[in-house]
Order: C-alpha cells, then structure tokens, then sequence
C-alpha cells in the first residue's frame, strides 16, 4: 500500500479504537436497564452528538476496512491491480452510504 | 542402530558427547529426503556435518559456504524448520531426538540439495535502492557525522548484515508476497536513510513504499528473532514506514495546501 494509505489506516485505527470502545460501552449500558428500542430511539431522535459520533465513526470505518481488506485480498488471492483497487473503492462506498444511512436514520426517526 | 544422544547433549552445547553417538541427519534433496548417519563429535557445527557427509559419504551433495567463522553469510538453511548460519551453529544446541533434517533456505529457489540461488535476494537488495548514493560532487557533500548522534546510531544498529538470507527465509510475508523487498533489504535502506551524505534519499523512500515495501511489514518479528547477527530488521522497517508516511505527507501538504506559495 502506498504511504498514504498506510497513513489513512493507521490515523483511522486510532479513531475506531475510541469509537468501537464507546459504542460497546454504550450498548452495555443501555441495555442493562432493560431499555426498549424505543426508548432508545427516543434517546438518540434529533440529538446532534449523536449523529456526529456515528458519522465519525462511519467514515473511518469506511476509509480503515477497504484498505485492510485489499492487503489481505492481495495476499490471498492473485487479485491485483485496478479491478482490486476499483472493487474497494466500492466497499468503501457501500460502507459509507449504509453506515450514514443507518445513523441518519436513527436521528430523525 | 544408532546409539541413543544423552538428553542432556540436545541443549546443552558444552555437553560431550558419548564416544560412539551417532547423529541421524535427514537431508532434503529435490522433492524427497535422503538419510544419512554420521558420528557425533565435540563442538560439532551443522556445516561440520554437512561436510563430513559430502568429504565421506555423498561428493554429489551440493551445499554452500566460504569463511567457516561467520562472516560471509554463504552457509544459512533450514536446520529443523528453522533457517540458521549452519558455520555458527553447533549440533548440540539444535538436534532433536531423531537427529537433524537439513532444507535450502525458504523462499529462495533452490539450484541443488541445499545450495540455493540468492539472486532475487540480492536484486531486491538493488531494487530498495541499497548503495550508498554519493550525489555529483562527493568532495562538497563532506559531513561530519558525530558518533552518537541518532541518525549514527540507528545505522550502527543495522550496519552489521552479512547478507546471509536467513531473515528472507524466516518471513512470511516474503512467502505470500514475492514480490516483498524482505526484511534485508529494507534493513539496509534504513542505515542509508539514516546516512545525512546520501544524496538519493527520495528515490530511495518511494522505492521502499508500497504493496512490495516497507508497508506490508505485518510485524510478525520473525526477521529479528532469527538474525544470527541480533539485528532487528522489523525496529528497521517500522523506521522506514514513518519516514516514508513523514515525506508522503510533506508532498501530500504542498501539493494541495501550498499550491499559491
């Protein structure tokens, strides 16, 4: 991987490894009250902290598994070159458009 | 039958060992192995053994080695699964209890029995840019270079390399990417990167990065754990990966931030 792209992982990493701790924390605590779904929703509908959080963390996530993954591909297959390279930008997109959509959702639902 | 070798004499080298132990040695050539038996000596190396196979018992074994004192890096291969400098290493510190199984070093072709051809080794070692790079006026580019100044002591750290191939075969990475620069080479990229009279230090930092550099390290350490010499190759490649991501940044900042200065 370039030296970019190297960068972009490992800067990411350090986001994901906050985020993913909070987010389990989060789910810990939540449900050790026995919250319903909507009480959770009714929690997170229209709180910008909220929204900011997840979209951090939906786009290191985005930007750190494709990158990861096209190490681990060009290692484990024969799969090189631009088709590689385009097919991760693809899971990078997905990534984003799902993750964004999911924590969009769950702000205005 | 051979004699039974005392436990005591598989890892303990100033063990002696009885005057009639024998030594099973398993020796990979082409796609099987052939057996040999040889006697058990005092202070016994692997290429002893090796030697005295060819010297009495097989002229056509083909193996490889020079200096006998561990300095040219001729005589590395695999002792047991584990690639070592066969001059350096005495039996007694290394045989299992059937003996020893001796292979060319991984990773590497092999030419015959246990000689193999270290070619992709050492244009790996050109293609990391690993000569020292004078610039066009030597005489100008004069430096003084304090001996405990950091950059000296990083390149006393890995000046040592014999080139023997032993990190090369211990890497795995080198096994699933072979296009992988390998621990050796990128060891001695670092010492010239860390050399302030090197004038060809950017060339050098792009040829080190990317899907065949430094990047791929997956720091398993296998590199370092087997040097003979007690290098650390993998502290080598993590200081290539900042100084490569240091300068990708500084192109990435005037490229796009810049840009009017």
């Amino acid at each position: 991987m370039s030296p970019l792209l190297y960068v972009a992982q490992r800067g990411t990493a350090v986001i994901l490894a906050v985020a993913v701790a909070v987010h389990l924390g989060t789910i810990l605590y939540a449900v050790r009250g026995g919250l319903t779904a909507g009480e959770i929703l009714g929690r997170t509908q229209g709180n910008l902290a909220f929204l900011v959080f997840y979209g951090v963390f939906v786009v290191a996530a985005a930007i750190h598994a494709p990158i990861g993954l096209r190490s681990i591909l060009r290692e484990w297959t024969s799969w090189r070159g631009r088709s590689l390279d385009g097919a991760m930008l693809g899971v990078a997109a997905l990534l984003l458009v799902l993750g964004l959509r999911a924590a969009l959702a769950v702000y205005v639902a | 039958m051979n004699a039974p070798i005392p436990a005591a004499a598989l890892t303990d080298p100033t063990v002696e060992p009885a005057p009639d132990a024998m030594l099973t040695v398993r020796i990979r050539r082409g796609d099987g192995f052939q057996a040999f038996t040889v006697a058990r000596r005092s202070a016994q190396t692997i290429l002893d053994v090796v030697t005295e196979i060819q010297r009495e018992q097989d002229p056509t074994l083909a193996y490889r080695f020079a200096c006998r004192v561990g300095m040219c890096g001729s005589c590395a291969m695999m002792v047991n699964g584990r690639p070592r400098w066969t001059c350096r290493t005495r039996v007694a510190a290394v045989a299992e209890e059937d003996g020893l199984t001796l292979e060319p070093l991984r990773n590497l072709p092999v030419v015959k029995d246990l000689a193999v051809d270290m070619e992709p080794f050492f244009e790996k070692w050109t293609a990391a840019h690993g000569a020292f790079e004078p610039g066009d006026a030597p005489p100008e580019d004069f430096a003084v270079v304090a001996p405990d100044s950091p950059e000296r002591r990083a390149v006393d750290a890995g000046i040592e390399c014999i080139n023997c191939g032993v990190c090369y075969a211990a890497c795995d990475v080198v096994a699933w990417n072979p296009d992988y620069l390998g621990p050796a080479a990128l060891n001695r990229a670092w010492t010239l990167v860390n050399d302030v009279r090197d004038q060809g230090q950017a060339a050098r930092l792009k040829a080190v990065s990317g899907d065949a550099g430094c990047q791929s390290c997956h720091t398993h350490m296998s590199c370092t754990e087997h040097c003979p010499k007690a290098l650390a190759p993998t502290f080598a490649i993590a200081g290539l990966k900042r100084a490569t991501a240091r300068s990708a940044l500084k192109r990435f900042g005037s490229r796009h931030f810049r840009r009017s200065a």
